[in-house]
C-alpha cells in the first residue's frame, strides 16, 4: 500500500508546493505595490510610515483625473460598440454560411495575433491618411476607433464559444412556436448568450483600459489616457503615486468583476423565484 | 375528408444528397403515423420538412388542404416534439410551457391558465417553477408534449420522442401517448427507428429507406405482408429463403425444394419467402400433419436458447440456416442440438417479396 501511496502524495505535495508559488508569483508584486502606495517616502523602494497622501495627490492633480475621465469615456464607448459588432460576427459565423466566411474568420482574429506595435503603426498611418482625406483630427474618435478594432476580436471569441455550446435545435424550437426570427434571438438566443457577452465586454473594457501602445500611437492632444499618463510619469521619475494610481485601477476593475458575478447570480436566482 | 398532411410528389434534395426521393404520402386527421427506418432515410428530413424547418426541393405539401411548401414553421399549425427536447433552458417550465402562447400574443392570464391546463394534463402539477435541468429525463418529455401541445396544433410532430428514456420509461410513455393521442383526437406524425415502437404505436406506419418510401400500411400490413426484402428484414426478426416462383402457388427454393406460397409474380421471378420464426413449428421427423405437407421442410437442430416463455432453435435445413421460435409452455417435446426436426407452416404465414 505505502508503495503507492507514497510516490502519489509527493506529487500532490509538489503540485501544492507549485500552486503556491505561482500564486506567491501572481499577487507579491500587487501587494507590494499596495503597499508602498500607503508609503511616507518619495523613494518607491524605501517604507516611510503610513499615508494617505499619494491618494490625496491623485485626487488633487487634475492631469491624473483628466487621464481617469479620458480612459472611462474610451473604454464605454469602445466597448459598447466592440460588444454589438463582436456579438453580431459571432453569430455570423456561427449561424450561417456566407461566401468569404473562412477569409473573413481567418481576418477577424488577425487583430489577437499581430504584435501591438504593428497595429499601432498601421492605424497611425491609416488615421494619417484618413485625416487628409476626412479632414478629422487625432483624439477620442481616433483613439476609441483603434480600441474598438482591436477588442471586436475578444468579444467575438467569447460570444463565439457560447453560442457553439448552445443546442441550435433551441432556436427551431422557438420559430416552431411561432416566434418569428427575432423574438427567436430576443427571447431565447440572447438571454443564453448573454453570459458570453457580458464577458466578452468586460475584456473589451480591461483591454481599452489597460491599452498603451496602440493609444500612445494614435492619441491626440488633450487625450491622454491613465495608463499612458502613468508611462510618462515614470519617465520623470517613480514616486508612490504611480502605486496609489495603480491600486485605483486595480480596485476597479476588480469591482468590475464582482458586480458582474453578483449581477450574474442574482439573475440566476430571481429567474427561479418568478 | 381532407387530408391531415398530404405530401406529393416531395423530394428534399442536400447538394447532391437526395435526402427524400421524390415520395407521396396522406396522413389523415387523428391518425397516429408513425415513419420509420434506419438513420439517415429521410424520415427526419420528412418531419422537418412538414414542421417548415426544411422546403422541399421539390413537389407539393399540403396542411389540411392549404399549401404550405415553402412557409415558416410559425405560420403553420403545427407543433414538434424535438428529439432531446430542445427545451429552454433558462425558463422554468411554466414559461416553457407557455412560450409558443405568448409568442402568439394570447394574453398573459389565458396564457398561464392554459398553460396550468396542459402542466396538468401531462402529470406536472408542482413543477411549474422548476428548470428543465431540474427535471428526470421522462419529465423533461412531458414537459416538451405539454409546449406543444398547449398550442392545439391541427397536426403534433414528434422525432424520436422517447429515444433518450430507458426502456422500462419508454413503454411506460408509449401507452401515455397513445392515449393521449386518442383522448386529443389529434394527428400525431412520430419519427422513429425502433420498429416495436411503432408497431405498437402507430395506426399506420411508413418504412423508408434511403430517401424513399417503400410501404405505408397498418402495422398488420407492415409486418405480415411486407411490400420488399428490406422491409421484411427490418421489421421484425424473419427467415428470408431465396427462391424462384413456378406459378401462382409454388416457388422453388434453391436447392429445389417445392414448397406451396401464393404470390402474384411471373413464373420464374427471384423472390425470397419471409417465414417469421413464430409462425413455425417443430416437431420430430415424420409427424408433420398432413395440411402441412408442402409447406414443411427437415433439418437437424444447431443450437437452442432457453427464454424463459419460448425456446428459439436455429435449424439447419441444408443450405441455411432456419431461426424457429417456439411457445416453451405448450410445447409438446423440446429437442436438443444434433436431434432430426422437421418444421412446417400455415400457407398463409409466409410471404413473398420480390427480390
Amino acid at each position: 500500500m505505502s508503495g503507492i501511496t507514497e510516490p502519489r502524495s509527493t506529487t500532490k505535495r509538489v503540485l501544492q508546493a507549485n500552486i503556491w508559488l505561482v500564486y506567491l508569483f501572481f499577487y507579491a508584486p500587487i501587494l507590494v505595490l499596495v503597499i508602498y502606495s500607503f508609503s511616507d517616502s518619495r523613494n518607491v523602494g524605501a517604507w516611510g510610515g503610513f499615508t494617505l497622501d499619494w491618494y490625496r495627490d491623485f485626487g488633487d492633480s487634475s492631469a491624473a483625473k483628466g487621464a481617469l475621465s479620458n480612459s472611462l469615456k474610451i473604454a464605454v464607448v469602445s466597448t459598447i460598440v466592440a460588444v454589438v459588432l463582436g456579438t453580431i460576427s459571432a453569430l455570423a459565423l456561427e449561424r450561417f454560411t456566407f461566401r468569404g466566411k473562412q477569409v473573413f474568420d481567418a481576418l477577424l482574429y488577425l487583430p489577437i495575433i499581430i504584435p501591438d506595435v504593428t497595429m499601432a503603426v498601421m492605424l497611425l498611418l491609416f488615421f494619417s491618411e484618413a485625416a487628409n482625406i476626412f479632414g478629422f483630427s487625432k483624439g477620442f474618435a481616433t483613439i476609441t476607433l483603434s480600441h474598438i478594432a482591436f477588442s471586436i476580436s475578444f468579444v467575438s471569441i467569447v460570444v463565439r464559444a457560447r453560442l457553439a455550446g448552445m443546442d441550435d435545435k433551441l432556436e427551431e424550437a422557438a420559430v416552431d412556436l411561432y416566434a418569428t426570427k427575432w423574438q427567436a434571438f430576443r427571447h431565447v438566443t440572447l438571454p443564453l448568450i448573454m453570459p458570453g457577452i457580458i464577458g466578452g465586454a468586460l475584456l473589451a473594457f480591461t483591454l481599452s483600459l489597460d491599452d498603451v501602445v496602440i493609444t500612445e500611437f494614435v492619441t491626440g492632444p488633450g487625450w491622454t489616457t491613465l495608463p499612458v499618463y502613468v508611462f510618462g510619469l515614470i519617465r520623470k521619475g517613480v514616486t508612490p503615486l504611480i502605486n496609489a494610481i495603480s491600486v485605483v485601477m486595480l480596485v476597479a476593475s476588480m469591482g468590475l468583476v464582482a458586480l458582474s458575478l453578483l449581477t450574474d447570480r442574482a439573475r440566476g436566482e430571481s429567474a427561479e423565484i418568478e | 375528408m381532407t387530408a391531415a398532411v398530404d405530401i406529393k410528389g416531395v423530394t428534399k434534395r442536400f447538394d447532391d444528397v437526395y435526402a427524400v426521393d421524390d415520395i407521396d404520402l396522406s396522413i389523415a386527421d387523428g391518425e397516429f403515423f408513425a415513419m420509420l427506418g434506419p438513420s439517415g432515410c429521410g424520415k427526419t428530413t420528412t418531419l422537418r420538412m412538414i414542421a417548415g424547418l426544411e422546403f422541399p426541393t421539390m413537389g407539393s405539401l399540403k396542411i389540411f388542404g392549404e399549401e404550405v411548401g415553402t412557409l415558416p414553421p410559425n405560420k403553420r399549425p403545427v407543433n414538434t416534439v424535438f428529439q432531446n427536447y430542445a427545451l429552454f433552458p433558462h425558463m422554468s417550465v411554466l414559461d416553457n410551457v407557455s412560450f409558443g402562447l405568448r409568442m402568439n400574443k394570447v394574453d398573459k392570464t389565458t396564457a398561464a391558465k392554459k398553460a396550468h391546463e396542459l402542466i396538468e394534463l401531462v402529470q406536472l402539477s408542482g413543477m411549474e417553477k422548476r428548470r428543465p435541468s431540474q427535471l428526470s429525463g421522462g419529465q423533461q418529455q412531458r414537459v416538451a408534449l405539454a409546449r406543444a401541445l398547449v398550442n392545439e396544433p391541427k397536426v403534433l410532430l414528434l422525432d424520436e420522442p422517447l429515444g433518450a428514456l430507458d426502456l422500462k420509461l419508454r413503454q411506460e410513455m408509449q401507452g401515455e401517448l397513445k392515449s393521449l393521442q386518442r383522448e386529443l383526437g389529434v394527428s400525431f406524425v412520430f419519427v422513429t427507428h425502433d420498429q416495436e415502437e411503432a408497431l405498437t404505436m402507430a395506426d399506420r406506419i411508413a418504412v423508408m429507406h434511403n430517401g424513399k418510401l417503400l410501404q405505408v400500411g397498418t402495422p398488420e400490413d407492415i409486418y405480415e405482408r411486407p411490400a420488399n426484402r428490406f422491409v421484411a428484414d427490418f421489421i421484425g426478426q424473419t427467415n428470408l429463403l431465396d427462391a424462384v416462383v413456378e406459378d401462382d402457388d409454388m416457388i422453388i427454393l434453391e436447392n429445389g425444394t417445392r414448397l406451396m406460397a401464393p404470390n402474384p409474380l411471373p413464373p420464374g421471378t427471384k423472390v425470397a419467402m419471409s417465414l417469421r420464426p413464430e409462425a413455425v413449428d417443430i416437431g420430430p421427423r415424420g409427424t408433420v400433419p398432413a395440411e402441412h405437407q408442402k409447406t414443411s421442410l427437415e433439418g437437424v437442430v444447431e443450437s437452442m436458447t432457453y427464454l424463459g416463455h419460448a425456446l428459439d432453435y436455429t435449424v439447419k435445413i441444408g443450405w441455411i440456416d432456419l431461426e424457429v421460435r417456439a411457445d416453451a409452455v405448450h410445447a409438446e417435446q423440446r429437442f436438443q442440438p444434433g436431434d432430426e426436426v422437421a418444421v412446417w407452416w400455415d400457407r398463409t404465414s409466409d410471404w413473398v417479396v420480390a427480390d
